[in-house]
């Protein structure tokens, strides 16, 4: 069903669709389980899943190499997985752990790996965009070849900063892929009721920047589309925009009741359009696995999913003069 | 009737300027909009043009005369059938006339203000006293008089070209050489690529900035004034001054955002405000708001240096006014030192920024009422270097504070609390924190004058602490 969406499947590898699989069944099994410690007390404050969103982070990551940055929102914790962070110490943080990426003290919105140049995590909606073209900067005035992905959603699409930042860019020609993930949802504002735009991307004209809509639910149309938007920023032609269409099934953070949209939107959704069946239909289809196969593969995510729990729970918590430390230089 | 053509302020804060060239002769006939001549202030070489139709009958002051006050008469234009014989002009034709309109504003408050005769002094006669001691200029160093603004420029060119990751960006600090012309010079020296022009845009292009020293580079922003970091304020707080924090140690923000802060002259509410308390609450940042040159400098260089991000808070007023620097192949202040301007046993005056001003004012009329006051230059309000400021009220027994900012929530406020907390039993008298008053800065002239913390004020708080 869902495979139907892509009849160009004879061009991607048994070995890239088993790793598109595994990777994104690893963000959904680890929000999964993030909910559930979420409900049992152990994650506290706010915590944005990323279930549903799984092929963005992941097709874009294929398109990406280890000279490349990204950045993102306070939904971060898909891109973190996606590009090579630990699920313990991802998992760690999100139970304010020493173990945790930043030793406890960032939680689910403030993650960093300088070692994978994920530089955030952002808790304020669209500051992370100039922060993504600064990066470029950097990338460019040090000539590291280095492309920037910075994401984020269809609600910082409207706040002033990311025109700011778009308008500098193109300006200055720098290496930044603007990466809007339309969710549809803005919190819990639809994107219907927050701008008379008939599409984001095509924001980015007004500034001269290039850019396409991308079925953000479809792995391999993320990767073609992140390779060409990466070529055009190693060319040095300046940035472009990728308007993935996406959707996250669940709300916008823990409390969100979501009562803004209906139960059978969300369900249609998922039966029609999510982006691991699909994958998992193409290699069914090709034959490129069997079923066995494929269960092997939710046992090995089950297994690291788990262990990465536990690590967060057994990991102590930050000790106290913690609180003192990482202020200053 | 013969018209006085006046040597014109072309800035809010210009008090004289160089008569660089004249473009008329006598005898010429001009016409509204012509040019007459060129005048050079500190800032810039500015083209004057003629408002009345006339024949220029006599040029007062000739090409090339430096230090030409603001409505001293420079030429004179006459209608036809006057000569240039008949002239009488009204005042003197040297270059040290009196009356510029702002001293002129000044005046008639003073007359007005008989009780406090102690009007604070336009910018160019701020007293010059050197600090009794500097642990960071070796004995015998040769000294060489620079203004602020020279002295920030210098620190900028010295650590770019120390290291190359060090670049400038802000609006006109490029190719027009700085709004105030602190960056001077910067674009020749070190290309477009390190020297920056950019749109009108703080917000984005202060997250940029932050987003590159995450990158590897150490960016220094220049605001043109800090009245317009507040659209920009989240990204310095939210991103440069926490994201060390939130990342548990792993991520530096090597930035400098640096600017015009306060009050200038004249330019009113939206233009006129003393950011030194709101960004000295913010753990994270340092915050430096240096008063001489030599600080300037030295603070600014070890700013660029550091891996902390820094807000550092200059004054327009500052720019033009010349200290003594030391000549120094590298001449760095640490951060969290106050410098002791003046020793004294009777009181402690603790300021910072274009506060020392005052206090200096102050100390120095105190003095001659026999007033011994030690005068305290916080130099950094983040590290603070309360520690100086104790030891100096254990000796004293009295403080007065000192700032152009706003009373509520004040750094004077901080200080006075460090104080009860630190130093109760020394204390002789409550301290009294002397800051700007509490209300939008107006633009009449005599408003802007009361609303400002004076020098008398400070002498009264003085006199207030030491019961005289």
């Amino acid at each position: 069903m869902a495979a139907a969406r892509s009849p160009k499947k004879s061009n991607t590898s048994k070995e890239e669709l088993l790793k598109f699989y595994r990777e994104m069944l690893l963000i959904r099994r680890f929000e999964e389980k993030a909910g559930q410690l979420y409900g049992m007390g152990l994650i506290g404050g706010f915590c944005h899943l990323y279930i549903g969103q799984e092929a963005v982070v992941v097709g874009l990551e294929a398109a990406a190499d280890e000279r490349d940055s990204r950045v993102t929102s306070y939904r971060d914790h898909g891109h973190m997985l996606a590009c090579g962070m630990d699920p313990k110490g991802v998992m760690a943080e999100l139970t304010g752990r020493e173990g945790g990426y930043s030793k406890g003290k960032g939680g689910s919105m403030h993650m960093f790996s300088t070692e994978k140049r994920f530089y955030g995590g952002h808790g304020i909606v669209g500051a992370q965009v100039p922060i993504g073209a600064g990066l470029a900067f950097a990338d460019k005035y040090l000539e590291t070849g280095g492309v920037n992905f910075a994401y984020f959603g269809d609600g910082a699409a409207n706040q002033g900063q990311v025109y700011e930042t778009y308008n500098m860019a193109q300006l200055w020609e720098l290496p930044v892929i603007f990466v809007i993930e339309n969710n549809q949802y803005a919190m819990g504002t639809s994107v219907q009721r927050s701008t008379k735009s008939p599409s984001l991307w095509e924001r980015g004209a007004a500034y001269g920047i290039k850019g396409e809509e991308v079925d953000g639910m479809d792995v391999l149309a993320v990767k073609a589309a992140g390779e060409k938007a990466v070529k055009h920023c190693r060319d040095g032609k300046g940035p472009y925009i990728l308007e993935m269409k996406t959707y996250r099934y669940r709300g916008h953070s823990m409390s969100d009741p979501a009562k803004y949209r209906t139960r059978e939107e969300v369900q249609k959704i998922r039966e029609e359009k999510d982006a691991i069946e699909h994958v998992r239909d193409l290699i069914l289809q090709g034959k490129h696995a069997s079923e066995d196969d494929l269960k092997a593969i939710d046992k090995d995510i089950k297994g690291i999913v788990s262990e990465a729990a536990d690590f967060a729970r057994e990991s102590p918590e930050p000790a106290l003069d913690e609180l003192w430390t990482d202020i200053y230089a | 009737m013969a018209t006085e053509i006046l040597m014109p302020a072309l800035s809010p804060t210009m008090e004289e300027g160089t008569l660089a060239k004249w473009l008329v002769k006598e005898g010429d006939e001009v016409k509204s909009g012509d040019i007459l001549a060129e005048i050079e202030t500190d800032k810039a070489t500015m083209e004057f043009e003629a408002v009345d139709e006339g024949t220029v009958g006599k040029i007062l002051i000739g090409e090339g005369t430096e230090g030409v006050k603001v409505n001293t008469p420079i030429a004179v234009l006459v209608e036809e059938g006057e000569s240039a014989e008949d002239i009488e002009t009204s005042s003197s034709s040297s270059a040290s006339g009196e009356g510029s309109s702002s001293d002129a504003s000044h005046a008639k408050i003073d007359d007005t203000d008989t009780a406090k005769p102690m009007s604070s002094q336009p910018a160019a006669s701020i007293p010059e006293p050197e600090p009794v001691e500097d642990p960071e200029i070796p004995e015998g160093t040769e000294m060489k008089t620079q203004t602020v603004r020279e002295a920030l420029r210098d620190a900028m060119a010295e650590e770019m070209r120390a290291d190359d990751t060090v670049f400038l960006m802000g609006e006109e600090v490029a190719e027009y050489q700085g709004a105030y012309k602190v960056s001077q010079g910067l674009l020749d020296e070190f290309g477009a690529k390190r020297v920056i022009d950019t749109p009108i845009t703080e917000h984005g292009f202060t997250g940029l900035a932050t987003g590159a020293a995450m990158g590897g580079l150490r960016p220094i922003v220049e605001f043109m004034t800090f009245n317009f970091a507040m659209q920009a304020i989240d990204q310095i707080i939210n991103t440069a001054a926490k994201t060390r924090y939130m990342s548990g140690g792993q991520m530096s923000v090597p930035v400098v955002f640096r600017g015009a802060n306060g009050a200038a002259a004249r330019v009113a509410a939206q233009h006129s405000q003393d950011y030194a308390a709101w960004y000295a609450q913010v753990p994270g940042l340092h915050v430096a708001m240096p008063y001489s040159a030599a600080d300037a400098k030295g603070l600014l260089k070890t700013a660029i240096r550091g891996d902390t991000p820094v807000v550092f808070l200059e004054n327009e007023l500052l720019y033009g006014h010349s200290f003594e620097v030391p000549v120094m192949d590298d001449y760095t202040v640490p951060f969290g030192k106050a410098r002791i301007w003046q020793k004294g046993d009777d009181v402690t005056i603790v300021s910072f920024g274009i506060g020392m001003k005052y206090a200096l004012e102050a100390a120095e009329l105190l003095g001659k009422d026999g007033i011994s006051a030690e005068v305290i230059d916080l130099r950094t309000l983040r590290p603070m270097d309360t520690k100086t400021v104790i030891e100096s009220v254990k000796k004293t027994n009295r403080c007065v504070t000192v700032e152009e900012g706003w009373p509520v929530a004040s750094i004077g406020a901080t200080i006075s609390s460090v104080l009860m907390q630190e130093a109760f039993d020394y204390l002789d008298a409550p301290v009294i924190t002397c800051t700007g008053k509490d209300v939008p800065m107006p633009y009449a002239a005599n408003l802007e004058k009361h609303a400002l913390v004076t020098t008398e004020e400070v002498v009264e708080a003085v006199k207030t602490v030491t019961y005289k």
